[in-house]
């Protein structure tokens, strides 16, 4: 009996795994490109400052680990990067911990965190981390001619014909449409708010339709572009930049209308390892952390005082100013992602998407 | 021998029925339960019922129409505020958010207000943290919200809704889906049951038929695919079928097809129907399999020493004494097409989605388990039908797996 006892005891052991025992905690971030990118500029160097060790995994976004996790009270993730959007959702809803007054250090100039971070960067549950943005980019050998150079030549079928890659969501894909179709960037959300607007800017999307390929990780669109299963693809840019500069594919990408969005970091409610996760956040949300990440894969830190300490990337000394999202060349047409907008419709417009699609 | 040595029947059974305990408790535990939690979620969500209260029993004598009193708004104000202390006012903004679009903000920003700003009445309190507290149809759809049982889940999973007078009125087109989408999935599931068929019944009947040494060589080649991972096997056919993929080159280099004329033969249903039929062919192959190997080579022998030529011997003779094979495989592919969703999510594009894609998309990205349930409800309650059918049909007890 005790035998038993002692094994199941094992068994259940065993099946806790790593990221349980006291020192160690559980990271979850996109996979791919990004992954590696925080490996390289928050997990290991943490490691080697703090002895503590992280388990990483991976995930696609949304919250139903997160919710699954909190609500049978069996929570094994610590740490987990979430889009804005969900970390709003999600802190709303009581799944995220509340982030602490007083926790985000002073930047590298000394000022404080508040003044530092660029205002909507960061929630009451979630530290920004990066500005990340979806844009448009091409393979230039499907286009020897005439090359797209805006928004609206994603939807030109006749003058740049070709497949196109689009995420398998409404999110940036509506915006995408009515921004084509000539809407200015102040008013998109407003337009969308109307019956018309939804209207047209489902339209927009049907003229091509026929020749979208969905994609659903961040990681399939540099896959689909270098397999020339697709001309053009909207995509995260740092996905594109490391193909560029890793892998050496030509990618362009197309910095008009590029749609920007924070990436956040939040702590999962109720976690056994809270404190460890709150020195994590303090320690990644460093400007130097931040700047080390930005030397890693092209997204922009959150933080003022991080930015003049990117260079070049890490691995090949491309100079990383030119290819963050936020640079001044880069700002020609920018949306930023209405986080609240989206919480109130995406799942009408969800249920709507998904019977435009099924059609 | 003597008599006190013979147990009594009714012990040995009882002791039998003890061994089956185990796997009871296992299929109790591991498949009922959770089974039945989540079918219950489909009608049963307490969480606005308990989180307002109060608010929706004052609301029970409001007539729906004119802007309810300040008793209404005074209690709402002070539930909203508790709610919002025990970090509740975000799920219940998403769960009256599912009843009318937008209302996640209007409920977030109400409780807001109620609990950190107050203005001399309860009413300008919420109306000042969010304009739409002045409308009715923001308390109709809390009084909605508010029910305990529904089956607002259900209307919603077969494209129906209520509207403003209570009755039943189909969905507008643009937001028709479900029941389109369980229609193609029972046509991809029968097409791909039938092709599975098609393919698998020679295969079976040339393993059968052929020496032992030779069969389980055969026989191999059929299971390899079955111990490879599902998703190695999938997108094993992306490569093979994209536009740039093999089998698009091969047909370009041979001058079948031209460069820029590819053919499209994957993230679309053609896809969608490849990919399956080769996941799911092995679970047709082999309970023929097992049938046709029990079927003695001399009864068709003994057909065509009666006078019956090949193809009576074979319509007449074989064909009857497979259909026990035929119809356990065709029932199990069909069954596991119709829930199938990962082969679709990967290579099925937008035309080659099924129905489950919804319950996990419902289950992953909208969080609404509540509609996710009874998607699956409504699946579960085909499957038995079919089931139902068959049994009437074929007789489930002559069934034959393998």
């Amino acid at each position: 009996m005790t035998r038993a006892v002692s094994f199941a005891a094992l068994a259940l052991g065993a099946a806790c795994g790593p990221g349980d025992g006291p020192g160690s905690l559980t990271v979850v971030s996109w996979g791919g490109a990004y992954a590696r990118a925080v490996t390289r500029a928050h997990y290991e160097p943490f490691e080697a400052a703090t002895g503590l060790t992280l388990a990483r995994e991976d995930y696609n976004g949304g919250l139903a680990e997160i919710r699954t996790q909190v609500d049978t009270g069996n929570v094994h993730w610590d740490l987990v990067d979430l889009e804005m959007f969900d970390a709003t959702r999600g802190c709303d809803e009581g799944l995220l911990e509340l982030i602490p007054d007083g926790l985000l250090g002073p930047g590298a100039d000394g000022s404080p965190a508040a003044e530092d971070f660029w205002p909507e960067a960061n929630g009451d549950c979630g530290v920004g981390n990066v500005f990340y943005s979806t844009v448009v980019a091409y393979h230039p050998d499907r286009f020897p001619g005439e090359k797209p150079a805006v928004l609206g030549d994603f939807f030109d079928l006749e003058r740049f014909p070709g497949r196109r890659g689009m995420r398998r969501s409404p999110l940036v894909n509506l915006e995408f449409a009515l921004m084509a179709d000539g809407v200015a960037t102040d008013e998109v959300y407003a337009v969308l708010d109307t019956a018309a607007g939804m209207e047209r800017a489902f339209g927009k999307l049907e003229t091509i339709r026929d020749q979208v390929v969905w994609w659903e990780a961040g990681a399939q669109p540099p896959q689909m572009l270098a397999d020339a299963e697709v001309a053009m693809s909207t995509a995260y840019n740092g996905r594109i930049f490391n193909a560029q500069v890793l892998e050496n594919q030509p990618f362009v990408i197309v910095w008009d209308g590029q749609v920007l969005d924070i990436g956040q970091t939040g702590i999962v409610a109720g976690t056994p390892r809270l404190k460890e996760a709150l020195e994590f956040l303090r320690f990644s949300s460093s400007a130097e952390a931040m700047a080390r990440l930005s030397g890693e894969i092209a997204y922009s830190p959150t933080r003022r005082s991080a930015l003049p300490l990117v260079t070049t990337h890490r691995e090949t000394g491309v100079p990383m100013l030119p290819h963050l999202p936020t640079s001044p060349q880069n700002l020609g047409r920018v949306l930023t992602s209405d986080t609240l907008w989206w919480s109130d419709h995406l799942d009408e417009v969800n249920e709507r998407f998904s019977a435009w699609l099924a059609r | 021998m003597t008599t006190g040595n013979v147990r009594s029947p009714t012990r040995v059974r009882l002791r039998a029925a003890g061994l089956t305990l185990p796997l009871v408790a296992f299929v109790g535990f591991s498949f009922l339960f959770p089974l039945g939690t989540m079918l219950s979620r489909s009608v049963y969500d307490p969480l606005v019922a308990d989180t307002l209260p109060d608010t929706l029993a004052l609301l029970e004598e409001w007539d729906g129409e004119a802007l309810p009193g300040e008793p209404v708004f005074a209690a709402a104000a002070r539930e909203l505020g508790t709610a919002l202390e025990g970090r509740l006012a975000g799920r219940l903004g998403g769960r009256v958010n599912r009843v009318a679009s937008g209302m996640r903000t209007v409920i977030v920003r109400g409780a807001r207000a109620a609990a950190e700003a107050p203005a001399a009445t309860a009413r300008e309190t919420l109306v000042a943290g969010d304009p739409a507290w002045g409308e009715p149809a923001t308390w109709r759809a809390i009084r909605t919200a508010g029910e305990r049982f529904t089956v607002r889940h259900y209307l919603r999973a077969l494209d129906l809704d209520r509207d403003a007078a209570g009755s039943i009125i189909r969905q507008p087109e643009e937001l028709r889906i479900y029941v389109p989408l369980l229609l193609r999935t029972l046509m991809v599931s029968g097409a791909v049951t039938l092709l599975c068929l098609l393919l698998g019944y020679p295969i079976a009947h040339l393993i059968a038929n052929s020496p032992p040494s030779r069969a389980r060589w055969l026989i191999l080649l059929v299971l390899v695919p079955f111990w490879t991972s599902l998703l190695v096997r999938t997108t094993a056919w992306i490569v093979l079928l994209q536009t740039h993929g093999v089998l698009n080159s091969l047909l370009v280099a041979l001058g079948i097809v031209a460069d820029d004329g590819r053919i499209a033969m994957i993230y679309n249903m053609t896809g969608t129907l490849v990919a399956m039929t080769h996941v799911l062919l092995p679970f047709m192959v082999l309970p023929l399999y097992s049938v046709m190997r029990t079927i003695p080579p001399h009864f068709m022998r003994a057909a065509s020493s009666l006078g019956a030529n090949r193809r009576q011997s074979f319509f007449r003779v074989y064909w009857p004494l497979t259909l026990p094979g035929t119809a356990a495989g065709s029932l199990l592919v069909f069954i596991l097409a119709i829930g199938y969703y990962i082969t679709p999510a990967l290579v099925g594009g937008s035309s080659g989605q099924l129905f489950s894609n919804m319950i996990a998309f419902h289950m992953q990205t909208s969080l609404n388990w509540g509609l996710a349930a009874a998607l699956g409800g409504i699946l579960f309650v085909v499957v038995g039908a079919l089931y139902v059918v068959y049994d009437r049909l074929v007789g489930a007890t002559s069934l034959k797996l393998g």
